[in-house]
């Protein structure tokens, strides 16, 4: 009896801190430390000058372009939710290929956004076509 | 003499509790014939996005908000201009109370560019001015503005970084400022702008 209640007790214990795991914290610090000061912390960019990553049609709409974009910046004039920017988004280079896939799944699943769940493979291919 | 000792403790402390109505000035003061003044921002002239000369006319009488910003500044100027965004909503219906954004980027952040980077934040025309000039002066004021007595010596003090939101008065003075990346000092900021609107401009 008392070998179930421990068990038991280790159970709960794990499910608990299983639920507590933000799977996506390490994408989170790098996106906090590389892209929030223009995105911000809530992704919703400023005022038709940056554009929002939450919510955003582009990022459904342009998903094998995205790790690109994150590594070699952007200085093409886009629309998002129907709204232009035109401003350049200066590249994080030093962003490796894991960091990257990291980023993007925490964009993926934040605020909202279900996005779906980026492979490392994917982000790979991606980058293999804008290389530079 | 018991009561002489009382009544001088009272008053003692009734001087104490009567705080100086409104903000402090928080400008450095020089001595001129023997009396301390306080420093003013000195005079300038600028263009904003409508290629209007922006210069102590444009003030007069009025009390501002000023920062130092670049468009394509990616490190501390978006979440700044987002808070200016918010004081020039906040306070819109305000006509004594302008926003200033200079940009220190005059290089790149041209008249025209300035026009779209305004129009798309969303600043209105004569309430919130983005300007730009010759980038001596503009580096120049931004040290005037500066200079001021500061609270708290530990805040970095390169200014391009320090992304300072600034309150200067209808004497040219400067009343309050706070770091334009905080949001809970932003916060602390819009209340001493209502504070200082109450006591000495409405």
């Amino acid at each position: 009896m008392k070998l179930i209640s421990v068990l038991f007790t280790t159970m709960v214990f794990i499910f608990l801190s299983a639920c507590d795991t933000n799977p996506y914290k390490h994408g989170e610090i790098m996106y906090q430390n590389f892209c929030a000061s223009c995105h911000m912390d809530d992704g919703t960019g400023l005022e038709g000058n940056i554009p929002p990553l939450a919510g955003a049609d582009y990022i459904t709409q342009h998903r094998s372009n995205l790790a690109c974009i994150i590594r070699y910046g952007m200085q093409d004039t886009i629309s998002v939710n129907g709204i232009i920017y035109n401003n350049a988004m200066p590249g994080v280079p030093q962003l490796t290929d894991f960091e990257i896939a990291n980023i993007l799944n925490y964009i993926n699943h934040s605020w909202g956004n279900d996005y779906g769940f980026v492979t490392i493979d994917e982000v790979r291919a991606s980058l293999e076509k804008c290389k530079q | 003499m018991r009561i002489f000792l009382y009544l001088s403790l009272l008053i003692f402390i009734a001087a104490c509790n009567s705080k100086p109505a409104g903000l402090p000035i928080l400008s450095k003061q020089h001595e001129v014939d023997g009396k301390l003044v306080y420093d003013t921002i000195p005079s300038f002239s600028f263009i904003n996005q409508d290629s209007q000369i922006i210069d102590k006319s444009t003030v007069a009488g009025k009390a501002y908000i000023t920062d130092f910003f670049f468009i394509s500044c990616p490190t501390i100027c978006p979440i700044m201009q987002q808070n200016m965004l918010s004081i020039q909503n906040r306070f819109l219906e305000e006509d004594k109370l302008l926003l200033i954004s200079h940009s220190i980027d005059p290089k790149r952040d041209s008249v025209v560019r300035l026009k779209q980077y305004a129009v798309n934040l969303g600043a209105v025309p004569d309430k919130w001015h983005m300007v730009t000039g010759k980038k001596d002066e503009i580096y120049e004021i931004a040290d005037d503005y500066f200079n001021l007595v500061l609270e708290d010596p530990t805040l970095p003090d390169g200014f391009d970084h320090s992304g300072r939101l600034i309150l200067v008065d209808q004497n040219a003075h400067i009343r309050a400022y706070c770091n334009g990346t905080d949001s809970t000092a932003v916060k602390a900021f819009i209340s001493s702008i209502e504070t200082f609107l109450h006591d000495e401009i409405d």
